[in-house]
């Protein structure tokens, strides 16, 4: 684990030196249970995350993405194939990879601060230092006012900054996020999108967005793999090279990204309707008529 | 600003309520006890019992007698020694089945075997076992509280969210710590439930076993709140069980507030909610 912890913060700007750090998956399957109640979940899939550069994955839900998180980040194992991070294979938990869970997973008995300073107490490493640039990063994402409130004290999109302050501290050399804005209203979802890119933009480090949201993916990607459906593998990837930083408003209007959104829609609703029809003649006339009214 | 809100609540609505239910529910009881002198007519069940104000004229005639004061002290004393210990041995136990499987293995089926035993029913055996009366009765006292904070202790530790274990797990966290400031915290709230519930019953078994075991050595007076009751029935002072079955009502309150007083300083996030 943590093969490389050197400390390249630089304390004030919260900025990093760019660092390669590329995580490969090749040949990848998981499969759950035994016998006849065995499901796969993932099936000889493979996908490159691109050092420094921000990789939206977007797929049918319920397909395999939560799984790929839990073996990307090394609390499972997957059957065949192999995971590596900069070359040598993942094989647990690690501050390299942090992750951010699609429900807040902030600690409830603690405060936005002890929640932030979970990592830096946990290691027992540099307290001082941590310290500091625990309350950098508490006015960074605007919670300086609520560094003493409990997580139930804060909005949905509180919980969601000082989520990302808590993984940041940890200076991970890959974040790893599981569909973060889930859940929260339009106006906070789309906040919450312009805030992300701007912090990504800051530091450009290696960044793994999962969602299901095809705008939020076309908004943040530099990359978009898109995802098959059950048993799941890679089914297209496209570079998205909007140039940025990029205005929600004005991407409504944007050629290309209209062009790739189509792109994408086309894919997945091929994608959902395999696993929406599942075999039911009314289901899959429900999808062909959807799809036609989307175009 | 403490002081006011102190008074604000003295005089809310709640607090008027609940004065005028008690003195509805006493001015009820005392006329269904007297029914038959004032009507000639008596009120079933009430028609039998005490009235409040005789209750209250034995209470006043109680409050100097020192034997009295003794039986509650013996009760508090039996009911927190047993409780105690049950915390003491209870919340490790559970902890320690959440996060090792093998001693779960090892351990819990003796422990649903034991569970459905009643108290009770361990009298006789602990009378037998145990070198003092004492000890046997703590010992009873003990097992009303010790299976329901296990079993809310493994219930709560095992019902921790996955995410905050892999959270902290990602962020580097060595097993001690994740089980230290994670696990326990999260268990804290079932254990603060456990404790209450387990109080509840402590109380249940403690007078009961007084009854059953008698007096003890000192006269009468080391027997507790639940042999004041059973005396005061064999000796026909009927006002002096009702006097005893307030007080058991009274020092059941006591002790659940002030674990729940306690139980909100160890978890003050969940105030918050």
């Amino acid at each position: 684990m943590n093969t490389s912890t050197q400390d390249n913060f630089t304390a004030n700007t919260g900025a990093r030196v760019q660092e390669a750090s590329e995580i490969v998956v090749s040949n990848v399957s998981k499969t759950y249970g035994s016998g006849p109640f065995s499901k796969t979940v993932i099936k000889d899939c493979s996908f490159t995350i691109e050092s420094n550069k921000l990789t939206v994955m977007i797929g049918p839900s319920g397909c395999g993405k939560s799984t790929l998180i839990q073996l990307i980040a090394g609390f499972e194992t997957p059957d065949t194939g192999t995971i590596t991070m900069n070359g040598a294979p993942i094989t647990g938990p690690g501050k390299d990879r942090l992750v951010l869970f699609q429900e807040s997973a902030l600690f409830p008995w603690m405060t936005t601060y002890d929640n932030i300073m979970y990592g830096p107490r946990a290691r027992g490493e540099g307290l001082k230092e941590a310290a500091k640039q625990a309350d950098f990063l508490l006015a960074k994402v605007g919670l300086e006012a609520f560094r003493d409130k409990y997580p139930t004290q804060l909005s949905g999109g509180m919980q969601r900054r000082a989520e990302l302050a808590r993984a940041m501290i940890n200076k991970p050399e890959v974040m790893i996020l599981d569909e973060p804005f889930r859940g929260l209203d339009n106006m906070s979802k789309e906040l919450m999108w312009e805030y992300y890119a701007s912090l990504y933009e800051e530091d450009r480090n290696t960044n793994f967005f999962v969602t299901t949201d095809i705008d939020e993916a076309i908004f943040l990607a530099d990359r978009l793999l898109i995802m098959s459906n059950l048993p799941t593998s890679t089914r297209s990837v496209i570079e998205i090279d909007i140039p940025r930083p990029r205005k929600i408003d004005t991407l409504a209007d944007n050629q290309r990204s209209n062009e790739i959104k189509k792109e994408v829609m086309t894919l997945l609703h091929e994608e959902a309707m395999k696993s929406f029809s599942g075999g039911s003649k009314a289901a899959a006339d429900f999808l062909d008529a959807y799809s036609k009214r989307a175009e | 600003m403490k002081r006011s809100k102190f008074i604000d609540n003295l005089f809310s609505r709640a607090t008027l309520r609940g004065i005028t239910a008690i003195v509805i529910f006493v001015l009820i009881w005392e006329f269904g006890a007297r029914s038959e002198e004032l009507t000639g007519w008596r009120m079933p069940f009430l028609g039998l019992v005490p009235a409040p104000s005789a209750v209250a004229a034995s209470w006043a005639g109680l409050l100097g007698d020192p034997s009295y004061w003794q039986s509650w002290y013996m009760s508090f004393l039996r009911v927190f020694g047993g409780f105690t210990a049950a915390m003491l041995l209870g919340i490790p136990l559970g902890l320690f089945m959440a996060i090792n499987k093998t001693f779960h293995g090892l351990y819990f089926p003796t422990f649903e075997i034991m569970r459905p035993i009643p108290p009770l029913a361990w009298v006789p055996a602990s009378i037998i076992f145990w070198p003092t009366q004492e000890l046997s009765i703590a010992f009873v006292t003990f097992l009303g509280a010790f299976y329901t904070i296990v079993l809310n202790v493994l219930g709560g530790a095992k019902s921790i969210n996955k995410q905050y274990l892999q959270a902290a797990q990602s962020m580097g966290a060595s097993q001690w710590d994740i089980f230290r400031r994670i696990v326990l915290p999260a268990t804290l709230p079932s254990i603060v439930v456990g404790s209450a519930v387990g109080m509840g019953i402590t109380w249940e078994v403690v007078v009961a076993a007084e009854m059953i075991s008698g007096g003890g050595a000192s006269g009468g007076a080391g027997g507790g709140l639940g042999f004041f009751i059973w005396s005061s029935y064999v000796g026909g002072s009927y006002e002096q069980i009702v006097v005893g079955m307030i007080s058991i009502g009274i020092a059941g309150y006591f002790s659940s507030e002030l674990l729940r007083q306690l139980g909100g300083f160890f978890t003050p996030w969940l105030k918050t909610r």
